[in-house]
């Protein structure tokens, strides 16, 4: 057996060479200075809506000169973003661009990455504050949650029946925020008196799983009057499944998705309105934003002033939260306008 | 399970009332339990929500049924002979994309992507026939290795796109939302392809010969049947059934990403279990997969309906096939025991 | 000379373990081609810390499958652990008192396995695809959709920190000394040797006088127990308690055991080979991401490394039969 005590004897002996070769190639110079090497780490690829915020980062990236990617796992879970977070801090990129599936989940890493002296930004949903420096909001969560429950009141007759919620996952911030303020809304406006709120269902920001939980939606709430779906890939599924069972026009659809793949949708009426904002716009300022810091041109503190190329001037928030500026509503007379 | 009693068993029970005859009692019995569990399903349920019971809600189980069903009438051949076929899930994924992908860039018009995409899961079939039958590599580390593969394949292929329902041409998305005299034609397809494989396993040489080489191998070399080259069909015939599948699927969902069936080979094997079919071979039926199949299925509406909560599913789930299996165990041992009691004279 | 040349070829050149540890060292090369971040302490350590879960589990899971059966339950357990000890903590519980619960659990839920195997006489196949699944639900059930977080710094330091000094992450201390304790169980105790005589002939165990019974019982217990240990790690590496956590594990994990040389069959397999087989999974996985390749396509790699691993040897083994076949019948002709 003595083969075998000399096989642990090499396995041990390998890896505690290699894991106590401090130091090594790991710590060494921490992206900074005039080197743009920004990688963008959205919720999951494969999303229209991502791609989209990749080519303002793109844009960005051309104007400044800097090297732009974007990477991230198939699955829209904290824990399949968490290697890559890793991965990019070994290649020892200048900033990490995020959307957190998982606030939490990813935070130990991100603190990692930003212990490497890599600048970390949040967009779209952020991860837990103190993982992130600046985070890029779309809108006002606020503004985003109470302008969906305005439009399903617009939109379903006498503003009065049951709705329901069809969300991405259950632990994105962003989700999260904006439902707790249609909540609200519904709670506090006298308007939306007529309005139930029967249930949330969670799509998971995958079409297969988005189509059946919109599906199960209508077996299980005969009277349900309208859908809510504040994710691309929810509002396409769910308008997809009223015009296969023919509920189009009887139960009301809207929500937050790109006017590409709702076109057809809002032209036939299916989904007579929905909010979005632009979503190049915001992977164009997220970009800016995080080259700046690298740049070292402002540091991502409150009150921090800065002139992000097209999109003008911006001020860092409390939290460090930057504002893109207000949700845009489609609708059937300027669906056209706009192509992403 | 006692392979080695029931080997010895199986000839003398054979001889007093014929192997067919047990085999088909047994089968009918566990049918006729499924068919049981669903009548109190239904009658319960029924009764708390008599919206379960309409015409509407039947249709939407059996359309959600249809595809698993189709996959797991496939499944059952290659269970039949002491085989399994883990890697379904990724061939329905990786038909589906790239059936959509070739309608979605008018490389082919619709019955030719149709044709591409049977044609690529009876390939793929037919690669896992070849690891397992030539290869000599056991099946289900095989097809663990093939559900990787494919499944890989799917994403090197779609390279982070994904085809969405409206780059599909209307007829494409029609399929799986049209209807042949007043039934979903998906629903249609599943049952012709139930009945046929069902009649082909029960009353075809060939089928009788795949009960025989998953009930006692060695008996079946030695009686000369090419079992080889049965379970290379009977892998094609997975794959082809799966490719199907992967075709209705892209109509039935019109976006399609890579990610797309994932998950689907453990509710396909748990519809053939909990269908009867044993996993050590040898005996179960197509019926019994499918009624397998509509059980689940109801389980997954009549929660639904109920508003129960969507979390007790799996648990749910996976209680029933451990019922199902301990239900098969029980029939088992029970013939064991009339067998042995006549067996001693 | 000859004789002794020969002992060495069976005993070091011909085993399966040197094969793999020559796999590990050509991954780590092909890994440093691939991408200048490959080779540093640091990323061996991240790479090491996300394998741990997989490994912890893979141990129990070598043993059951030389023992002739199979556990597919355990990445569900993983997610009942994690999701347990997040609704522990959400009420308030301590730690102290949460984590040896959710053990406990884990030997409940093994036991079940166990029982529904050995005394129920079911086929452990299908049995943990349903407990599998049943796990997993009840996982869903305790935690619903929500996701439990605010940990104790020294939990969380515990899960995604290493030990002061080094880049050892301190799940590998744990896996060590696990692996350490089941290697010298199995190779060097009568009970390790009972587990090879159940895999090779569980009649003829039986007949010897071995409990196969208890043995394999008990084994499923030990995988239900480091299961939901290694949900405790993953927790505590993520900082994030969920449901779905573990999801998609087992693949990866029977994957790691047939890599290492256990035979699907039983009887068979070393853990050393287990602890190489994860390592050489984890380094190429490591490498292929570095060089920005995604894991879905470097699943393609995985999968076609796990059929050569089996089709390989029995390859070889019928080409050598062959070889001595020809050469036998050439000796009889000749003489």
């Amino acid at each position: 057996m003595g083969w075998k005590r000399g096989a642990h004897i090499a396995i041990g002996g390998v890896m505690g060479l290699v894991l106590s070769a401090c130091g090594g190639g790991g710590g060494g110079t921490s992206g900074g200075g005039g080197n743009l090497n920004i990688a963008f780490l959205p919720k999951q690829v494969n999303n229209p809506y991502f791609d989209v915020a990749a080519s303002g980062g793109q844009e960005a990236a051309a104007e400044l000169k800097g090297q732009f990617k974007q990477v991230g796992p198939s699955e829209a879970t904290g824990a399949a973003q968490i290697p890559f977070i890793q991965t990019l801090t070994q290649q020892n990129v200048s900033a990490i661009v995020v959307s957190a599936d998982d606030p939490n989940a990813i935070a130990p890493a991100l603190k990692q990455a930003m212990q490497k002296g890599i600048k970390v930004v949040g967009y779209d949903s952020s991860p837990a504050p103190d993982a992130r420096k600046v985070f890029i909001n779309q809108a006002d969560s606020k503004d985003i949650g109470e302008i969906e429950v305005q439009m399903v009141c617009d939109e379903i007759p006498g503003c009065a029946g049951e709705i329901a919620i069809l969300s991405a996952t259950s632990t994105a911030t962003n989700q999260n925020a904006w439902i707790d303020f249609m909540k609200q809304a519904l709670a506090s406006n006298s308007k939306y008196s007529g309005l139930k709120l029967v249930k949330v269902a969670y799509g998971n920001d995958d079409p297969q799983t988005s189509t059946t939980e919109a599906q199960g939606l209508l077996q299980a709430y005969p009277n349900l009057k309208g859908i809510i779906s504040p994710t691309t890939v929810g509002i396409s599924a769910a308008a997809q499944v009223l015009e296969q069972t023919g509920k189009a026009g009887k139960v009301q659809l809207t929500g937050l998705g790109t006017p590409n793949l709702m076109r057809k949708f809002v032209k036939d009426g299916t989904c007579k309105q929905f909010a979005l904002w632009n979503v190049k716009d915001l992977g164009y300022l997220a970009y800016y934003t995080a080259a700046l810091m690298v740049q070292g041109k402002i540091k991502g503190q409150s009150g921090d002033k800065f002139h992000a190329g097209r999109l003008g001037d911006y001020t860092i928030g409390s939290d460090g939260v930057v504002l893109l500026g207000p949700p845009f509503v489609f609708k059937a007379d300027n669906i056209d306008q706009l192509n992403f | 399970m006692d392979r080695t009693v029931e080997a010895q068993f199986a000839p003398r029970l054979a001889g007093r009332i014929g192997l067919e005859r047990t085999l088909a009692l047994v089968a009918r019995l566990r049918e006729l339990g499924i068919l049981v569990a669903l009548a109190v399903i239904v009658v319960v349920v029924g009764v708390q929500a008599p919206r379960f019971l309409s015409v509407s809600n039947f249709e939407q189980i059996l359309l959600s049924v249809s595809l698993i069903a189709i996959v797991a009438v496939g499944q059952t051949s290659v269970v039949l002979t002491r085989n399994v076929d883990l890697s379904v899930g990724s061939v329905v994924g990786l038909v589906a994309f790239v059936t959509g992908d070739l309608l979605k860039e008018h490389v082919l018009g619709v019955p030719g992507a149709i044709l591409a995409g049977c044609a690529l899961g009876l390939g793929l079939g037919a690669l896992n026939g070849l690891i397992i039958t030539v290869g000599r590599v056991p099946a289900i580390v095989a097809t663990l290795g093939t559900l990787y593969v494919y499944r890989g394949l799917d994403f090197l292929i779609a390279g982070g796109k994904q085809v969405s329902a409206i780059d599909l041409p209307n007829s494409y998305l029609r399929i799986a939302s049209s209807s042949v005299i007043g039934i979903p034609t998906l629903i249609v397809f599943a049952a012709v392809t139930a009945a046929i494989a069902a009649y082909l396993l029960r009353y075809s040489g060939t089928g009788r010969e795949l009960y025989a080489i998953g009930s006692n191998p060695t008996a079946a070399e030695l009686v000369g049947i090419p079992a080889q080259r049965l379970v290379f069909g009977a892998f094609v015939i997975c794959g082809l059934l799966a490719g199907v599948a992967g075709v209705l699927w892209g109509s039935r969902f019109g976006t399609v990403n890579a990610f797309a069936a994932g998950g689907l080979e453990l509710q396909v094997i748990a519809a053939v279990v909990v269908g009867g079919v044993n996993i050590f071979g040898g005996s179960g039926t197509v019926l019994g997969a499918v009624l397998g199949a509509a059980l689940l299925g109801t389980i997954e509406n009549a929660l639904r309906i109920l508003h129960l909560s969507q979390f007790w599913l799996q648990a749910i789930d996976g209680a029933v096939i451990l019922l199902a299996v301990g239900t098969d165990a029980a029939i088992r041992s029970y013939f064991q025991r009339i067998l042995m009691r006549t067996g001693r004279r | 000379m000859i004789t002794q040349l020969s002992a060495l070829r069976t005993r070091v050149l011909a085993r399966w373990e040197t094969l793999l540890v020559l796999l590990l060292i050509v991954f780590i090369w092909l890994g440093s081609s691939l991408s200048p971040y490959f080779l540093s302490g640091s990323n061996f350590s991240d790479l090491t810390s996300n394998l741990m879960e997989k490994a912890i589990m893979a141990l129990p899971l070598a043993l059951i499958i030389i023992a002739g059966e199979i556990d597919l339950s355990v990445e569900s357990m993983l997610g009942l652990a994690s999701a347990l000890l997040g609704l522990t903590y959400a009420i308030g519980w301590s730690l102290w008192l949460g984590i040896p619960l959710v053990l406990a659990v884990g030997a409940l839920g093994g036991l079940l396995n166990g029982l529904l195997v050995t005394w129920a006489r079911l086929p452990s196949l299908v049995v943990t695809l349903g407990t599998l699944a049943l796990f997993r639900g009840l996982a869903s059930v305790v935690l619903g959709p929500q996701s439990v977080s605010g940990w104790p710094a020294a939990f969380t330091n515990f899960g995604f920190g290493d030990v002061p000094g080094t880049l050892i992450p301190w799940p590998f201390v744990v896996f060590a000394v696990l692996a350490g304790a089941f290697t010298f169980v199995l190779h060097r105790t009568w009970i390790g040797r009972q587990l090879y005589a159940i895999g090779k002939n569980k009649e003829a165990a039986r007949y010897a006088g071995i409990r196969v019974a208890r043995a394999k019982t008990l084994l499923f217990v030990l995988s239900g127990v480091l299961s939901a240990l290694a949900g405790v790690v993953l927790t505590a590496r993520f900082s994030s308690a969920r449901a779905d956590n573990g999801q998609g594990f087992v693949l990866d994990v029977v994957t790691a055991v047939l890599l290492g040389g256990v035979n699907i069959f039983g009887g068979e397999g070393t853990i050393v080979g287990v602890v190489l087989a994860v390592f050489v999974i984890g380094v190429l996985r490591n490498g292929l991401t570095l060089a920005d390749v995604s894991p879905d396509t470097q699943s393609v790699a995985v999968g076609a490394l796990l059929i050569i691993s089996v089709a390989g040897p029995t390859a070889v083994r019928r080409i050598r039969s062959a070889w001595s076949n020809r050469r036998l019948t050439q000796a009889a002709d000749s003489s």
